[in-house]
């Protein structure tokens, strides 16, 4: 039997707000345990959660840069359940009517382009950390995390294989740190997700049994994670079982996922509103200035670079996947407008390579973009060729220096004087005179034996476009 | 007249005078406190009394004063107060020094009050009767084998008995009003979110508001000076501007329009407590009010609607009573789920844990609709009832309890014991705020008269029963002391 698979994401990213969600502590990652916590976050009798708004500010962006619908009332609710790194009992988040109503989100993969619905995104607070490694016979409770401002962004079932999850988790990875609301830091938790997998025969509307995995902190784990299951599901299914709705647990190390807990025993959560906090309301003007303010999406730049810089789609839509990228490749454009296509060919050939190789983030590149720059510009000025180009970029990574230092410190400057390159084809045509009979018996092959003697005397600095010229009017 | 029945506007203008000072009059409340048998506190926190009592004298003699300088008074143990044990009359937090103070705490200090200790309550505010108090019941200073009514008994028969000079209290359905019913004395719960609920410990969170317990109304509007105001800690307190309380005591009340709700007035009523409300009625009258009679049609509603509110709220306030952060945790849990269930079974009274239970039995799913979400909306039509009534009337009166002070022990039934609430539970349901002044007696225990004014209208209640108290004496009545 042929299977479809369908995979909707639950997505939590960390809000970069300098405070708590409902108390004044901060959310500096990695302090001290216990150091981020007061009395609120500890849930002493009597404390009173108070609304952090730029944690709603921050939703809001979110909501209107997936152009979904911003439910200018909205609610907090509590979850209800115990457990020791959850100090209340209860969690405050928003169950019946959040922050954010339904969105979209266009994605890529390979040619395909779709567009994958936002069902909803909701404000909610992070629980503490049980740590279990710490002493003999105790868990310990860090609640320095507790209190930190979370977007639940929860997607509809609109995605049909592990690619495409992919594909839609970086795009919202790479929107919320465009529109700065997440610092996207997967290693710390600052952008976690959750897959809801289910597969049914291809050609059956309704949809199968699902299970949610969770414990997944990279894209590529993801990836796995999915397949795996959907495996998992298949063999289920082949063999006349049937897959139960469950929570599973994803073990990067072993890669396995293990069941955590089945719908029966999942908690009767108890949601009600909380009658400590106001309902939200968002004034029209609020929504407004922040529209006013958002800065230009990866759609919009996408776009943009197509339609002004001339670059492909492909391009556009590679530069523009990370903020980090996009910001790298416009500090080179500038002064380079005319050059956008060999920025971009540079940026997503050579660099990223280089980068790939040496397991580097794009901000850690020891090439910065305006020394980028300036290489380009370099090889837009004739300055140098692209290949001599290749060999500057190399040093540049080294830490040799700047474009132009390199240049001038090697004598890579391109040979451009039409009678020294005159002098080194005149010496080649006078050394090889068989190569110059095969050339003149119709063998034009030979041209390339001829550029690579002149550009072996001249190290590499004969202008192309000169020599080529020089040596066919010298040939004929 | 002696110390302990002076009111506050009394003892700040002897403390001017000279005539004794605050160490004086703290040390005559900690002995009279020593010598009590009412129960009346949980913890006597005689030596920061002292402190507290010395520093305001310091501070009277330097001029620079408040009217409440060095006035002792009871502080309910609901309250947050830092360095103190603050148990809420339970097992629970009997280990529980707060690390912070209350607003309504910090407010207090502010005023350089004295704090003589906290008072005794029902165990997290639920209770009629301060029968559920982990630190044992409180006597009413009327009649010893009496209950003082709940959930502040302990306040209400500190000030009745002349253990301090004024209480606080809170009020999620009436703990204010009925026990200063059931010992004649004059407590005030305001309109929500006029007190900040900051470190207050929460019962049921969209009903509980604070407030003052005296022993008469200008004592009530001075301490709500002191209490009032927005809190940027607590999102429900209402950013709504503090009067002075005291302005408008001495208005008159000519042309006055009282509405007396039929359904306060039915079956379940004492006819004695009748009586007495009636005649504080024809008072009014003599002062120049009018009455009206009006319909509540959906008071019916109130208990069963508290009862489903109250619980779910408090099923999940009390959450955090876990044994893992603080208050009781058992003796070797063999796993967290034990450590869960016997530190809540051995920390937690019957009261609270039926009241928990109801509460999460309403909410949990397949019932939320049929019983939270009904209440919500009775509780809206409760509240709708009223804003008819005020369109035709100033002032609601009625009783307070249906009842006097029954017999410690007589009430073994919960049912029974939520009746005493029923006329109380309205204005918590409604938001609006309610008083109780003494109105007579019955079989010599004292009767309350209940106020019930609309939103924000402290003032005007407090003018009310102002007038009252200059026309009448059931205000100074002090219970026999053997």
């Amino acid at each position: 039997m042929e299977w479809e698979t369908v995979i909707g994401l639950e997505i939590h990213a960390q809000l970069s707000t300098k405070s708590k969600i409902f108390s004044s502590a901060s959310t500096k990652f990695g302090q001290e345990p216990n150091s981020q916590a007061c009395a609120v976050d500890l849930g002493l009798p009597g404390v009173l959660p108070v609304l952090n708004v730029e944690a709603v500010n921050k939703a809001i962006k979110f909501g209107l840069a997936v152009n979904a619908h911003i439910n200018q009332r909205n609610i907090f609710d509590r979850k209800n359940y115990f457990y020791p790194d959850l100090p209340k009992g209860y969690q405050i988040s928003q169950m019946d009517l959040p922050i954010v109503g339904e969105g979209e989100i266009e994605i890529t993969v390979g040619e395909m382009t779709k567009v994958v619905g936002v069902t909803r995104a909701h404000l909610e607070e992070d629980a503490g950390k049980s740590v279990h490694d710490m002493f003999n016979d105790y868990t310990a409770v860090d609640l320095n995390r507790a209190g930190t401002p979370l977007l639940e962004i929860v997607s509809e079932p609109d995605m049909r294989n592990a690619k495409e999850a992919v594909a839609y988790a970086k795009k919202i990875h790479a929107l919320v740190q465009y529109i700065g609301i997440c610092d996207g830091n997967m290693q710390e938790g600052s952008f976690r997700c959750d897959a809801n997998v289910s597969i049914r025969p291809l050609g059956q509307e309704k949809l199968g049994t699902r299970a949610e995995l969770k414990n997944i902190n990279s894209f590529k784990f993801l990836e796995r994670a999915i397949n795996l299951e959907v495996e998992r599901q298949q063999d289920i299914l082949e063999e006349g079982g049937s897959v139960v709705q469950e929570t599973r647990l994803y073990d990067a190390v072993k890669h396995e996922t293990r069941s955590m807990r089945s719908k029966e025993e999942a908690n009767d959560y108890r949601y009600f509103p909380d009658p400590d906090l106001l309902p939200v309301e968002i004034s029209d003007e609020l929504l407004n200035t922040i529209r006013a303010d958002l800065p230009e999406l990866p759609v919009e730049k996408k776009a943009r670079f197509v339609a002004e810089l001339g670059l492909n789609e492909y391009d556009a839509d590679v530069l523009t996947s990370q903020k980090s990228l996009a910001d790298y490749f416009e500090t080179m454009l500038d002064g380079n407008e005319k050059n956008a296509k060999l920025c971009a060919n540079w940026v997503m050939g050579e660099l990223s390579a280089s980068l790939n190789k040496n397991q580097l983030e794009i901000e850690q590149s020891p090439v910065t973009a305006s020394h980028l720059a300036q290489l380009i510009t370099r090889i837009g000025d004739d300055t140098i060729s692209g290949k001599i180009a290749k060999d500057v970029f190399k040093a540049m990574w080294e830490g040799e220096g700047s474009a132009d230092e390199i240049i001038a410190a090697k004598g890579l400057k391109q040979m451009t004087d039409t009678g020294a390159i005159e002098a080194i084809v005149d010496e080649i045509i006078a050394n090889n005179a068989p190569q110059v009979e095969q050339f003149k018996s119709g063998n034009e092959k030979i041209l390339g034996f001829f550029v690579g003697q002149a550009m072996k005397a001249s190290q590499g600095k004969a202008n192309p476009k000169l020599l080529n010229e020089l040596l066919r009017k010298k040939l004929s | 007249m002696s110390i302990h029945t002076k009111t506050i506007a009394q003892l700040a203008q002897g403390l001017r005078d000279k005539e004794f000072s605050s160490v004086e009059i703290t040390q005559h409340y900690l002995d009279r406190i020593k010598q009590s048998d009412l129960n009346a506190f949980i913890t006597v926190t005689d030596e920061l009394a002292m402190q507290q009592a010395q520093t305001a004298d310091e501070k009277i003699a330097s001029g620079s004063t408040g009217i409440l300088t060095g006035i002792p008074y009871a502080h309910k143990d609901i309250f947050c107060t830092q360095g103190v044990k603050t148990s809420a009359g339970s097992k629970m937090l009997d280990n529980f020094i707060s690390p912070y103070d209350a607003t309504v705490s910090h407010q207090l200090n502010q005023a350089d009050l004295v704090m003589l200790g906290k008072a005794n309550m029902d165990e997290f505010a639920m209770g009629s009767s301060n029968e559920n108090s982990f630190y044992g019941a409180v006597k009413n200073p009327w009649d010893k084998n009496k209950i003082p009514g709940g959930s502040s008994g302990g306040s209400a028969a500190a000030v009745a008995g002349g253990l301090s000079c004024f209480a606080t209290g809170t009020d999620t359905g009436g703990s204010i009003r009925q026990p200063a019913s059931l010992c004649g004395i004059t407590g005030l719960k305001p309109t929500y979110g006029r007190i900040s609920r900051y470190g207050m410990i929460a019962y049921a969170s969209s009903l509980d508001q604070a407030g003052p317990m005296t022993k008469t109304a200008e004592d009530a509007a001075i301490v709500l000076n002191a209490m009032a105001g927005f809190d940027a800690k607590d999102s429900t307190s209402a950013e709504q501007e503090v009067p002075d309380y005291t302005a408008n005591l001495t208005d008159s009340i000519q042309g006055l329009t009282i509405g007396l709700p039929k359904e306060f007035f039915s079956e379940g009523l004492d006819d004695e407590v009748a009586t007495q409300v009636m005649n504080a009625v024809k008072e009014f009258e003599a002062m120049g009010a009018t009455v009206k009679e009006i319909t509540l049609p959906n008071s019916a509603y109130a208990i069963p609607t508290y009862y489903i509110v109250a619980p779910c709220e408090c099923s999940s306030n009390l959450s955090r009573m876990d044994g893992v952060r603080f208050g009781h945790r058992c003796d070797n849990p063999k796993d967290l789920e034990d450590l869960y269930l016997r530190s809540r079974s051995e920390g937690l009274g019957a009261e609270v844990k039926r009241r928990i239970m109801i509460g999460a039995y309403a909410l949990s799913a397949g019932y939320y609709d049929a019983y939270y979400l009904k209440a919500q909306k009775t509780r809206q039509l409760i509240s709708e009832d009223f804003k008819t009534a005020f369109k035709d009337v100033d002032v609601i009166m009625g009783p307070v309890s249906p009842t006097t002070a029954f017999d410690l022990g007589s009430v073994k039934d919960p049912v029974s014991m939520y009746l005493a609430d029923i006329y109380t539970l309205s204005a918590n349901l409604a938001g609006l705020p309610g008083m109780s002044i003494p109105a007579g007696f019955s079989n010599k225990l004292p009767v309350g008269l209940q106020l019930i004014g609309n939103y924000w209208s402290e003032s005007k209640l407090l003018n009310i029963a102002h007038q009252f108290q200059l026309q009448t004496d059931w205000h100074t009545q002090t219970p026999q002391e053997s």
